[in-house]
């Protein structure tokens, strides 16, 4: 059996990089640390921080899919945020008014500014939103009136700082919590072993059946200590659920639609994709729009969580994003790349920046030791690859 | 005079392919060489092989030059002794000047910084050569095609070149560029410097050609000299295509051709990158149940004529009028030209055909997703069971069809693509060249399947560069040439020589 696992371990170990990576750091800064880092006020905080950066990602990364760039989403989410604080604290308006603005409004940067320039224009993604950058900072400085703003609905700051409501607490633990985490692993453990039964149905190759087991043990396990601690603290934060939700929302659009398949057959060739009746210009417009709403997101997120907006909101969060999608095994040339991906991508950033926290290293040492990260898990990618590429021919 | 150049029992091997066999090859010093022959006949790989492309152990023979044995490892080492070539697609930087370009490589430097002032000097002074009469500052990009060709050549003779290869060089130029560069090479030739060149143009040729070596399937068919009277037209052809049609093609059991499917009239294209026409007022049509081939040479206008049907428009304004059965159609994308029921499986599989990091299946739905989705979700069952069906039907060699694409050969590459577009269901199915580059048995399987198609009544129009391919498969066949359609003949009156005589205008 171990063996087994040991080949099955080599033919996915790019599918499971990314965790083992995400493991290894969190192991590391575990002992580092003297236990700290995985205490439960910790990890908490390690999710909330990772949520508007995650959210993010999982943008960029379909935009890096179709073979572009954006690097305007820092200061966007920045400027949409601000707006977002205008909105509640100076206007009053009630959340559930705000939010689908918000994300409108990111929509329409995204579909007007970005998509139009390059989509229509032309205009390289790197220029483009290069600009674009430029402007929503001086938006950003304009709506804030060079002032912090600070917003005082507690509804709103709730979605940045805030937990689900308990039905009870049992033993210390935040039942809801409890409960959620095992629905969750309920549906994992239902949805692999339909898939696993189709895919033998129609005689795709499939790990053996212990290596199986053992995967769904192993993963369901990690859940449930992760659920477990989040339940000992206060349980799961809103940023968690609503991050969850965007990961459902995009992984199934990514997999199982006809815009996912569309998306990705632009980003593995875009001649091909025209040829066989896609507009690779109306995708290149939805991607960008679905940047921008969740620019949007990511600002509301951003915003919430340090309860005011700043004139310099969002500054160098899209570097951030796009490590995340880069760490995650989103392909540079385009073509390749998961939500899920991302999603472990950013919170491997983020758990270094955790880390590093707690163990005091110096500002300046953490931004090398990220650059170094970013750069060690692209060459993983790319020799992985070429790895997989010699053991099927 | 002695031999320049000899190349001796030169064979070259593709996987799967023996792309040069045995070849013997000599050039005279000082002579006009022409080497003709189909496409794939050996000519690129033998000049390829020559200068250095494909280095020393990757063929077997012998290349001399001048008496000594060469073993070129790369492209600079046959620089050196003198050969310079001139390919098709001219490789000159298009932002960069005149005088940059003819330099570039080889500048006019001391240790590492170069000399402007001597720089422009030598390149007035190749232009002299060329007789070209431009400023050595202006830009490449601000250029003609004709004038860039000749600029190509200054830049060879910079480099001191004893042997010039030109491959097609007047392929993209206007007569009067062409008759230009024609003299130019006489002029050259009187200078003491030879030129070999790949040409399909056979009137150039015979204007202009001391020696014609003719190359069919990789081998030396036969040299021709015309000190001995021995260049003409009708030998030439028959040399190059001289071959008998075997029963490579399965033949058709029946034929029942029906009514015009699809029909265009004074329809014309003009590419505004190239700012030229590409397809030039073709009437055309095509039958249900019949098979149309397309003949004509490499850059004829053929493909552009396909995608300028299929609606990919994008680079081409488009005049003259299509019907399909009858129905006057306006295409501004591939999707409408989908929708009404053309497919187009592309000749360039790699670069615009497939989707290579994607696997079997992705690639055989994806131009056809909404049959296998209920609105926009994806049922993967059915999407597991189509591309099954058609891995099984046209017998594509795959592990499984969860596979990617780019891990499969190039025959069964070709089955994916027209699996894909058998999937969307066309009535009118364009093949661009669908047997380039595979094996012949994975060609059988092809034809037999085209059989099937115009049996279920399909209509098939197949462009292709081999005149056995189109003999052996078409019912009707036009033949294009420089955007025009030259010819349309029926299969009854067809023969390799006509169609070469109206590629060949």
């Amino acid at each position: 059996m171990f063996k087994n696992i040991l080949v099955s371990f080599k033919e996915n170990i790019r599918d499971y990089g990314m965790y083992i990576a995400l493991a290894v750091i969190m192991l590391i800064f575990t002992i580092l640390t003297d236990g700290l880092f995985m205490t439960s006020r910790v990890l908490s905080d390690l999710i909330d921080m990772t949520g508007y950066i995650a959210v993010l990602s999982v943008g960029v990364t379909l935009v890096i899919v179709i073979r572009h760039i954006d690097l305007s989403i820092g200061y966007v989410t920045g400027f949409l945020g601000a707006v977002a604080a205008i909105l509640t604290s100076r206007l009053g308006m009630p959340l559930w008014a705000i939010v689908p603005l918000i994300l409108i409004l990111g929509a329409a940067i995204g579909v007007f500014w970005t998509g139009t320039l390059v989509a229509k224009f032309k205009i390289p993604a790197f220029v483009a939103t290069l600009a674009a950058m430029t402007i929503f900072r001086g938006l950003l400085i304009r709506v804030t009136n060079s002032a912090t703003i600070f917003t005082k609905n507690k509804s709103f700051n709730a979605i940045g700082n805030g937990y689900i409501p308990d039905i009870a607490h049992v033993g210390g633990l935040h039942l809801l919590t409890i409960i959620f985490g095992a629905i969750a692993i309920g549906l994992l453990i239902y949805m692999e072993i339909r898939n696993r039964r189709k895919l033998i149905a129609y005689q795709l190759h499939v790990s053996t059946l212990s290596v199986f087991i053992t995967k769904l043990v192993f993963i369901s396990a990690i859940i449930m200590y992760f659920v477990y601690k989040l339940a000992m603290y206060k349980g799961f934060s809103w940023t968690a659920v609503i991050v969850a939700v965007v990961i459902v929302i995009y992984n199934f659009i990514t997999k199982n639609t006809t815009l996912g398949r569309h998306i990705y057959a632009v980003g593995g060739n875009p001649e091909a994709a025209e040829l066989s009746g896609i507009s690779v210009k109306l995708i290149t417009f939805i991607v960008f729009g679905s940047m921008g709403l969740l620019a949007g997101l990511s600002g509301i997120l951003f915003t919430a969580r340090l309860q005011s907006a700043t004139p310099t909101a969002g500054m160098g969060l899209e570097l951030d994003a796009i490590a995340g999608a880069y760490v995650g095994g989103t392909s540079a040339s385009g073509g390749v790349g998961k939500v899920t991906g991302s999603i472990i991508g950013a919170l491997v950033m983020a758990a270094l920046t955790k880390g590093m926290d707690l163990m005091t290293v110096g500002v300046s040492y953490q931004y090398i030791i990220r650059g170094l990260v970013l750069v060690l898990a692209v060459i993983f990618d790319v020799k992985t690859r070429n790895m997989r590429a010699k053991t099927v021919v | 005079m002695g031999n320049i150049l000899e190349m001796r029992n030169m064979t070259k091997e593709f996987p799967g392919v023996k792309a040069l066999d045995n070849v013997n090859f000599k050039v005279k010093q000082g002579e006009i060489h022409c080497l003709v022959g189909e496409n794939g006949a050996g000519k690129s790989t033998l000049m390829k092989v020559l200068s250095g492309v494909y280095p020393h152990g990757t063929y077997t023979g012998d290349i001399v030059l001048n008496g000594e044995v060469q073993k070129f490892s790369r492209i600079s080492d046959s620089e050196k002794k003198g050969i310079a070539i001139i390919y098709q697609e001219l490789a000159l930087i298009p932002e960069m000047t005149v005088y940059e370009n003819i330099f570039l490589g080889h500048e006019v430097e001391k240790s590492g910084i170069i000399n402007w002032h001597n720089t422009k000097l030598e390149a007035e002074k190749m232009l002299k050569k060329v007789k070209l009469n431009v400023h050595p500052a202006s830009k490449i990009i601000d250029l003609g095609v004709g004038v860039q060709q000749l600029i190509e050549i200054a830049k060879a003779l910079s480099k001191e070149v004893q042997l010039l290869i030109l491959d097609e060089p007047t392929a993209a130029l206007n007569e009067d560029d062409s008759e230009n560069l024609l003299e130019l090479l006489i002029d050259l030739k009187q200078q003491g410097i030879t030129s070999i060149m790949i040409s399909h143009k056979l009137k150039e040729v015979i204007s202009i050609a001391d020696t014609v070596t003719v190359l069919r399937d990789g081998k030396t068919i036969c040299s021709l000299s015309a000190d001995k009277g021995e260049i003409n037209e009708k030998d030439i052809i028959k040399y190059m295509v001289g071959r008998e049609i075997n029963d490579i093609f399965p033949k058709r059991k029946e034929k029942h051709i029906g009514d015009v499917q699809l029909e265009v009239m004074d329809w014309s294209a003009f590419d505004k990158k190239l700012g030229r026409y590409v397809v030039k007022n073709a009437d055309f049509n095509v039958k249900k149940g019949e098979i149309v081939g397309i003949a004509g040479l490499m850059g004829a206008g053929r493909t552009e004529f396909a995608l300028s049907i299929f609606g990919n428009s994008k680079n081409y304004v488009l005049s003259g009028q299509m019907t399909i059965k009858n129905k006057r159609v306006h295409f501004t994308q591939p999707k409408q030209a989908i929708n009404n029921g053309i497919a187009y499986v592309s000749e360039d599989r790699k670069g615009n055909g497939l989707i290579l990091i994607q696997d079997v299946k992705e690639n055989i739905t994806i131009a056809n997703l909404k049959d296998i989705s209920n609105t926009y979700i994806i049922n993967k069952n059915d999407e597991i069971k189509v591309a099954n069906d058609y891995k099984q039907s046209l017998n594509i060699k795959t592990p499984s069809i969860a596979q990617k694409v780019s891990h499969l050969s190039g025959g069964n590459q070709q089955k994916v693509a027209l699996g894909k577009w058998l999937f969307a269901k066309p009535n009118i199915l364009i093949l661009d060249e669908p047997t380039r580059g595979i094996d012949v048995g994975a060609k059988y399987e092809i034809y037999t399947l085209m059989n099937e198609l115009v049996s279920n009544g399909l209509c098939v129009i197949m462009i292709s560069s081999e005149l056995p391919e189109i003999l052996g498969m078409s019912d009707r066949i036009y033949v294009m040439a420089e955007g025009r359609l030259t010819g349309e003949i029926s299969i009854e009156e067809a023969s390799q020589e006509k169609i070469m005589e109206m590629a060949t205008v």
